[in-house]
C-alpha cells in the first residue's frame, strides 16, 4: 500500500511541476491521468519495491556522490587518452565477480560501471560480468573492488 | 556562448551521420545513431534557451524518452534476426 | 551575482562543447567497436551533464530547471542501458573486442569463445 502511495505522490509532483498551468479543469485532468496511470500499473504488477525503492531513499544520494566524482574521473582519464597522439588504449576483457543478490542492487553495480566511460558491461551472468575495460588500469580498479563494496553497502 | 554549444553539437551531429552513412556493420551504425539521437536533445534543449522559449524543453524531454526507446527497438530487431538465423543454421 | 551566474554557465557550456568534441573524436579515432562505446560514454555522461547544468544556471524560474534536471535524469538513466544492449547484442553477434590497431583479436577469459 505504502509503495502506491508513494506512486501517487511522485506522479502528482512530476504532473504539477510540468504542468505549470493550475486551472480546475486542467487539475481535474491531471489527477484523472495520475489515478489512471497508477491503476494501470497497479493492473501490471510492478507497483513493489523495486520500482519504488523506498529503502534506498536515504542511502543511495552518498553512494551518487561517489559515482558523479568517479564519473568525473574517469572523463578525464578518457580525455587524455582520446588526444594523445598514438596507441593510448589497452583494451582488456575480463569477468568480475557480482556479490549482490538482490536484482536492483545488480543493476545498480552493472550500470554504475556503465556509467564510468572506459568501462563497459557486456554481459550479465548469474555470479559475474563480463566486463570491457579500456586499460589495464580500469580493469584493476574494478577487481579491486571498492565499487562493488559500495554497492553492497547499499543492499544491508 | 549559446551559439558556440549550438555549433559544436551540430558539428558532431554531422560526424555521427556521416560515421553511420560509411561505416562497416550494422552495431556501428546504430551506435552512431544513439549518438547522434542523445546530441538531438542536447540541441533542442540548447536552442530552446537561445531563442528563448522555454515550451521547447518539453520536446526534449520527449525526445529523450523516444531516443531510448528506438534504439532498444532496432536492437531487438538484430537479435531477433541473429537468433533466427542460428536457428535456421541448425537446421539441416 | 548574477555576472558570476553567467560565468559560470560559460564555462560549464564551453567544458561541455569540448568533451563534445573529444567524444567525437575518438568515435572517429578508436579502430575498435567496444572502444567506441567508450567513447561516446564521454558525450552522454560528462558533456550532457555540463552542458545541461550550463543550461539550467541561464534560467530564471523553476519550472524549466526542473525539466532540464529532468532530461538529464532519463540521459544518465537510459544512456548506459542503451550502451549495454548494444554490446550484447554485438558480443551474442560474434563481433569480438579487437587490440587498438583494429587487426588482432585481445584474449578473453576462460571458457569464452
Amino acid at each position: 500500500m505504502r509503495y502506491i502511495i508513494g506512486m501517487v505522490i511522485t506522479l502528482s509532483l512530476f504532473w504539477l511541476i510540468n504542468s505549470g498551468m493550475y486551472s480546475g479543469l486542467l487539475l481535474t485532468l491531471g489527477a484523472l491521468s495520475v489515478l489512471t496511470v497508477t491503476w494501470l500499473l497497479h493492473r501490471m504488477d510492478v507497483v513493489d519495491h523495486e520500482s519504488i525503492p523506498l529503502h534506498l531513499l536515504f542511502r543511495a544520494p552518498p553512494y551518487l556522490l561517489w559515482l558523479a566524482g568517479q564519473i568525473v574521473l574517469s572523463n578525464l582519464d578518457l580525455v587524455r587518452r582520446v588526444w594523445r597522439p598514438g596507441a593510448t588504449t589497452d583494451p582488456q576483457v575480463s569477468r568480475v565477480a557480482l556479490e549482490q543478490s538482490s536484482n536492483i542492487c545488480r543493476v545498480t553495480y552493472a550500470n554504475s560501471i556503465n556509467l564510468t566511460p572506459g568501462t563497459l558491461t557486456v554481459e550479465m551472468g548469474e555470479d559475474s560480468l563480463l566486463v570491457h575495460t579500456l586499460s589495464r588500469e580500469g580493469l584493476e580498479s574494478l577487481t579491486e573492488g571498492e565499487m562493488s563494496r559500495r554497492v553492497s553497502k547499499l543492499e544491508q | 556562448m549559446l551559439t558556440l554549444t549550438v555549433i559544436v553539437i551540430l558539428g558532431v551531429m554531422l560526424v555521427a551521420l556521416l560515421r553511420a552513412y560509411t561505416s562497416p556493420n550494422v552495431f556501428d551504425r546504430i551506435l552512431a545513431a544513439n549518438l547522434f539521437g542523445t546530441k538531438t536533445v542536447l540541441l533542442i534543449a540548447t536552442i530552446s534557451y537561445l531563442l528563448g522559449s522555454p515550451a521547447y524543453l518539453d520536446i526534449a524531454l520527449a525526445y529523450a524518452l523516444i531516443n531510448f526507446i528506438s534504439v532498444i527497438g532496432v536492437l531487438r530487431l538484430t537479435e531477433l534476426r541473429n537468433a533466427r538465423r542460428d536457428q535456421e543454421a541448425e537446421k539441416p | 551575482m548574477s555576472t558570476i551566474l553567467a560565468w559560470t554557465s560559460d564555462a560549464c557550456l564551453l567544458v561541455g562543447s569540448f568533451l563534445l568534441l573529444t567524444g567525437a573524436l575518438g568515435f572517429l579515432r578508436f579502430n575498435d567497436f567496444y572502444a567506441r562505446i567508450h567513447a561516446c560514454g564521454v558525450t552522454e555522461t560528462l558533456a550532457t551533464a555540463l552542458i545541461i547544468l550550463g543550461l539550467l544556471l541561464q534560467s530564471d524560474s523553476a519550472t524549466p530547471q526542473f525539466k532540464l534536471a529532468l532530461i538529464l535524469l532519463f540521459v544518465l538513466f537510459s544512456s548506459p542501458t542503451a550502451s549495454h544492449a548494444l554490446a550484447k547484442a554485438a558480443w551474442n553477434a560474434g563481433l569480438r573486442p579487437r587490440d587498438n590497431s583494429g587487426k588482432r583479436g585481445i584474449p578473453l577469459p576462460p571458457r569464452e569463445r
